[in-house]
């Protein structure tokens, strides 16, 4: 705990890695993410007193604890309040927000839709597993309908929140997605995502072993893997398949993307679309894609920055005057009178 | 109001000598009293006179014109004596209409004035607030002295030329009564006339119009249309001592006071998370203003998030600064353990109002105490301070950021919502002498631990992100005693409960002792108050010890941990009486912590004690 990186020191990914046992169930898809980040990390060339993570309650909140980075495990939902604070008092800092599905879409969804508004220059990484692990198996707000839970024995009743439709709906500037054992897209949106001034959001579908296994198989599984990713690149086609043989289009006549194959049926490569970052619309569609009609949209979906709260903040309180410390003015502003 | 009989002359009307008078302004919540009462305030100010206000606004902002529940009031007391509450008993009311009569006529003294308009008085009003029969008909005022005048139609004639509509001028009508009494008590009106010209700096023809209508009320007294047994009144300068003073409301003291005190830490910056409650928001208005003092104020989406805005601040090396009222604070609990387990600095302010939930949000009370004493899950102390007049607002700041940062460590600062929005005179301090309690960031990495404790303070280090170094992890779950690391052994979770105790318990070691207010050390009974009690029961208990009662006053700044000589000092008298402004709360925590038979006296109607109704419970405990 007592070296001190110099500033030109390389940092390697286990330099991130804290000397804490880590203690998620075995298999869990928290170590692969944990990996990722700290390879990312190394990548971008972060220092670690410059890095803070911020976490709320849950198993993905135990990560800060895992860092070698400054580290603040909060309570329930509010990380992305108190890393508000934190940039508010030091907007130099490289601030990461870990949350969950419980902890950033239930209980703290009013933060992530205000935090996601103000765009605050944060990383909001959200590991959604569709369940409650802490506390033992509960359903969550993504959690598809039906899905049983010693809460919901017969099955849950309320529909699910898509994550990244939230994050677009709040306002949100840069959404991403990525699978948590899929290494290096995954190390590719984080670094994107750390590159993006204003707050990052991205989803990892992250495998809960012990409470949900296998609720992602459908897209993840290898074998369907090709035919149910669709991985995004800014200015590509949206093709997807082992080949790389099927594109999305906008049907003709209506507002719906749709599956095809250039080459059949008439269609051709400038019926597929490209995908455009910048393109909300686009990118609202394209989370919003589902199997088994659709593939699961990845990788950087949404990307289109804007000036960030702290910047609009700072920038207000210059034009307020010039900075002083003086007490004395601050108290003797306005009407004073003198006896003598 | 206490009248001397020496005449005194003054311009071509004799005047009277007055010592101390009270006015109250009242009427629709859009006749702008509270605008009314403040420009009186600073006049009365600026002529050398003590004064105390007391703002009483209703919670609708404009409730069904002519309404009783849409009075809103304005009390000013002031004197060329110590004046030391809004006054008991008014001397003077000014009702803009009859529901502003009809609230407000039982807290006039008999032979009191009252200034009515009544150009207001028409059926339709006298029902909306009703009267069952005109009060200027029956012997309704006849105790009083009645003054009344078309102040509608006086109005309306000296803002004619401006060609405002008809309801635009009768607007003005306050500042016609505002002109009016000024005249009676000799005040100046330039500050006023300066005022009207900033605040309506964009629209000339309304700035002349109220302009006229305030020189018109004035010219109406000065000019002999007044009857004949009304005079014009004197009210000496209040013997101050010499400096540079100004007005100063609680939350503009306690604003500037939490700025001092980042100052005096050494801090550059004070992070307010807030979200608009009443009565608390007036300090996110005025701290909102003060960026270039290092302020960023940070209205959150609610309670929760500013709650936590700023303790992330402070986690960063700011003051964070939290602000609400009960309902608020309640919201704020749990992350308030956060901040007390993470031993973070943090200031939460709580100007409390009348409960329970939304209760009376715009009305004063004190029953907040065991909230901010007791109310958050499992041993999470935490000191609690509170301010007893608007002007110690600013010190009672400075010393919940110096126990915040010395001790790291949350504070509760309660105030109430008169202390919010009362103002008083205020010698400027010298900034010279205001205290230095500059912190230390730590920045050597060897031998850090982030809850090691400072052997003195039981303090942990503030070890800021951005120290090289320093890279550690803090959170909410119970940590090892030295690394801070996860620990759920079970002699470190006592080990910590302790800790936390005992580090907020030694505060009591680095406060003054508690002094006495006003009276003797010991005797046969104490008066024990905290917050904004303070005004009445000095004023009572200075009243009785005047008929040669043996009765103290002590007022506590301090409410957790209690200074460490109370239990001494309390145990000196025969019998303590603890008024509240709630259901009995510091008195259970006396009689808990001291074992003493305190007693309590509670007042919950939403309005601050009566200093006769303290004097006459002090008269009957002595009796008894």
């Amino acid at each position: 705990m007592t070296t001190v990186a110099s500033p030109t020191e390389h940092l390697g990914p286990k330099d991130f890695a804290s000397d804490q046992e880590v203690r998620w169930c075995p298999g869990c898809g928290d170590y692969a993410i944990l990996k990722a980040i700290h390879k990312a990390l190394a990548e971008l060339g972060a220092r670690r007193e410059n890095t803070v993570f911020i976490s709320g309650i849950g198993c993905a909140a135990r990560f800060p604890y895992y860092m070698t980075t400054y580290g603040f495990h909060t309570i329930h939902g509010r990380a992305p309040a108190i890393a508000t604070g934190v940039k508010l008092a030091n907007p130099g800092l490289d601030v990461w927000v870990i949350t969950g599905d419980g902890d950033g879409l239930s209980i703290g969804g009013n933060h992530m839709l205000h935090v996601l508004r103000r765009n605050v220059d944060l990383k909001i990484i959200l590991f959604n597993n569709e369940i409650y692990g802490l506390t033992k198996g509960q359903y969550s707000p993504t959690s598809r309908r039906g899905t049983r839970s010693p809460s919901t024995p017969q099955g849950s009743v309320d529909n699910p929140v898509v994550a990244c439709q939230f994050a677009l709906g709040a306002g949100a500037r840069f959404v991403a997605r990525a699978i948590d054992t899929a290494q290096a897209q995954q190390i590719e949106v984080l670094k994107r995502a750390q590159a993006h001034r204003g707050t990052s959001f991205m989803e990892i579908f992250q495998n809960c072993v012990v409470f949900n296994d296998g609720v992602f198989h459908g897209f993840t599984d290898k074998k369907v893997a090709p035919a149910m990713q669709l991985h995004v690149e800014h200015g590509k086609p949206l093709l997807f398949g082992a080949a790389r043989e099927r594109g999305i289009r906008v049907r003709p006549g209506t507002l719906k993307l749709e599956v095809v194959t250039p080459g059949e049926g008439g269609i051709s490569m400038d019926d597929v679309l490209v995908h455009d970052e910048t393109d909300r619309v686009l990118a609202t569609m394209l989370v919003a894609m589902e199997p088994p009609a659709l593939p699961v949209a990845l990788g950087v979906l949404y990307c289109n920055p804007a000036p960030t709260y702290e910047d609009d903040v700072f920038a207000q309180a210059r034009a307020a005057g010039e900075p002083t410390a003086d007490i004395g003015t601050l108290l003797g502003r306005g009407r004073t009178w003198t006896v003598s | 109001m206490s009248t001397s009989a020496t005449p005194a002359t003054r311009g071509p009307q004799p005047r009277e000598v007055r010592e101390s008078v009270v006015i109250r302004f009242a009427g629709d919540s859009g006749d702008g009293m509270q605008l009314t009462g403040a420009q009186f305030t600073l006049e009365t100010a600026l002529a050398g006179n003590d004064l105390a206000t007391f703002p009483d606004f209703p919670a609708e902002i404009r409730a069904p014109a002519g309404t009783t529940f849409g009075v809103s009031a304005f009390q000013i007391h002031f004197g060329s004596t110590d004046v030391k509450t809004a006054g008991d008993d008014v001397d003077v009311l000014v009702a803009m209409n009859p529901a502003a009569l009809m609230v407000n006529l039982t807290d006039l003294r008999v032979g009191g004035t009252v200034l009515l308009d009544v150009g207001a008085f028409t059926n339709r009003n006298l029902a909306k607030a009703g009267f069952d029969a005109n009060p200027l008909e029956n012997e309704t005022l006849a105790p009083y002295q009645l003054l009344k005048f078309d102040v509608s139609k006086l109005t309306l004639n000296a803002v004619q030329e401006f060609g405002l509509s008809q309801k635009e001028a009768l607007r003005c009508r306050n500042m016609w009564a505002l002109g009016l009494m000024l005249w009676m008590y000799g005040r100046d009106r330039k500050a006023t006339a300066e005022w009207l010209a900033r605040k309506f700096a964009k629209r000339p023809e309304i700035q002349k119009a109220n302009l006229a209508a305030l020189n018109a009320g004035h010219a109406f007294g000065e000019t002999a249309e007044m009857p004949s047994h009304v005079v014009g009144y004197t009210v000496a300068k209040a013997d101050v001592g010499p400096g540079v003073y100004r007005t100063v409301s609680g939350t503009e003291a306690l604003g500037w006071g939490l700025i001092a005190g980042a100052h005096a830490a050494g801090l550059s910056r004070v992070v307010l998370g807030s979200y608009p409650i009443t009565p608390a928001s007036p300090l996110l208005h005025v701290l909102a203003a003060l960026k270039p003092f290092g302020v960023v104020t940070f209205q959150a989406e609610d309670e929760i998030a500013a709650v936590c805005s700023a303790i992330g601040a402070s986690y960063a090396g700011a003051l964070g600064v939290t602000s609400s009222s009960g309902p608020g604070i309640a919201l704020k609990g749990e992350a308030l353990g956060l901040a007390i387990s993470t031993e973070l600095p943090l200031v939460v302010v709580n100007a409390q109002r009348a409960g329970p939930s939304t209760g009376m949000p715009t009305k004063t009370e004190q029953s907040d105490l065991y909230q901010a004493v007791y109310g958050r899950n499992a041993d999470a102390p935490l000191p609690v301070i509170a301010s007893c007049t608007p002007t110690d607002c600013f010190e009672v700041a400075i010393e919940a950021v110096r126990l915040a940062t010395r001790y790291m460590t949350p504070v509760i600062f309660l105030t109430d919502g008169y202390l919010a929005n009362a103002a008083e005179p205020w010698l400027i301090p010298d900034v010279e002498d205001l205290p230095r309690f500059p912190v230390a960031f730590r920045t050597d990495p060897e031998g850090f631990h982030p809850y090691v404790r400072d052997p003195e303070t039981l303090a942990r280090p503030w070890a800021v992100p951005g120290t090289p170094g320093l890279e550690h992890r803090i959170g909410g779950i119970e940590r090892h005693h030295d690394s801070g690391h996860i620990s759920y052994d079970p002699d470190n979770h006592q080990k910590m409960t302790a800790a936390r105790a005992a580090k907020i318990a030694g505060i009591a070691n680095d406060i003054p002792e508690q002094a006495v207010e006003l009276g003797d050390e010991r005797g046969a009974l104490v008066v024990v108050g905290w917050g904004s009690t303070y005004g009445p029961i000095y004023q009572a208990v200075k009243r009785v010890r005047a008929e040669g009662g043996a009765v103290s006053h002590i007022h506590l700044r301090y409410l957790f941990p209690f200074p460490r000589n109370l239990g001494r000092l309390l145990a000196g008298f025969d019998r303590v009486l603890v008024p509240e402004m709630n259901n009995g709360q510091l008195v259970t925590m006396l009689r808990s912590t001291y074992l003493l038979p305190a007693e309590g006296l509670s007042k919950v109607t939403g309005k601050p004690f009566k200093i006769s109704e303290l004097a006459d419970a002090i008269r009957a405990r002595l009796e008894g």
